[in-house]
């Protein structure tokens, strides 16, 4: 049964995947990667890992895609996106190569055998969760913390790299009487 | 039975995926699309090592991994918006201004 679901998921987020990165509409290919992370949280309860599933599906699936949504309604996103690429068999055959490179890495400790654990599971949790925030309030604390603070920082800039004369509008402001939008450009 | 391979390489798989749409895209918020896949296909791996290890600092990474992706995402977009109303183009050849 696990053998079957983690072979249905595989094969469907590489194929979703593929259609992201292959699309030339941004709507299909922002659908594709939205379906694809879901399935990816399938794989985290499949592995275990119950809350870093939940995260996926709310921080990327909940998050992460609504920001995108957000941002592309300002882009016109029913025109196909036009992209001058070089060759194709180029990129092709360094994707591959790379590929190789990383399978190669990634089983190199496995045949070495000498990857041993070194902060085993949280003792006496009894559910994934529990394990999950003995730990990260114990010996992940201060990475914690930081990482709230980043999140801080990125919401400010966020905030105000994008809500910079929010109050003009892109569709109805003709392109003569549009006032220069960032000062201290190019000229 | 599915074991750790399999997972990584379905992981090494789909860092593959995202490698070849950085490496081809031309349109930035496609490029974005790219480096998320990127960031999934490691989390797909530390979760798996987490898993295989029984140690739980695989998760912890997967963890911060997500919120370094999620405020990239919002400093990122904020600055594809801005770029986007000086050129009115998202694309990267459009961006060029250096001669050479």
């Amino acid at each position: 049964m696990i053998t079957f679901a983690f072979y249905f998921f595989a094969v469907l987020i590489t194929l979703l995947f593929l259609v992201t990165v292959m699309s030339k509409n941004v709507l299909y290919a922002m659908t594709a990667l939205a379906s694809g992370m879901v399935l990816i949280s399938g794989l985290f309860f499949i592995l275990g890992a119950e809350f870093l599933g939940v995260v996926q599906l709310l921080v990327y699936v909940g998050a992460v895609m609504a920001l995108y949504s957000f941002a592309m309604m300002f882009f016109d996103s029913n025109k196909d996106v036009k992209e001058k690429n070089g060759s194709a068999a180029t990129v092709f055959m360094l994707g591959g190569a790379i590929a190789v490179m990383l399978v190669l890495v990634f089983t190199a400790p496995i045949i070495g055998e000498g990857v041993a654990s070194l902060y085993p599971t949280a003792a006496g949790a009894t559910t994934n969760t529990h394990a999950v925030g003995l730990i990260l309030f114990t010996k992940y604390l201060v990475p914690f913390e930081v990482a709230a603070i980043m999140l801080l920082v990125a919401m400010i800039a966020g905030i105000i790299l994008a809500g910079k004369k929010m109050d003009l509008s892109l569709s109805t402001t003709e392109e003569d009487e549009m006032p220069e939008v960032i000062e201290g450009g190019d000229k | 039975m599915i074991g750790l391979s399999h997972y990584l390489i379905l992981s090494a798989i789909l860092f593959a995926v995202g490698l070849i749409g950085v490496m081809r895209r031309k349109n930035l918020l496609m490029l974005f699309f790219a480096t998320e896949i990127m960031l999934n296909a490691a989390n797909i791996a530390f979760a798996a090592i987490s898993n295989h290890y029984h140690d739980m600092a695989g998760q912890m990474f997967a963890f911060f991994v997500v919120a370094v992706a999620a405020s990239e995402v919002a400093v990122g977009l904020g600055l594809l918006v801005i770029l986007f109303k000086k050129y009115g183009t998202l694309d990267l050849d459009a961006f060029t201004v250096m001669k050479g």
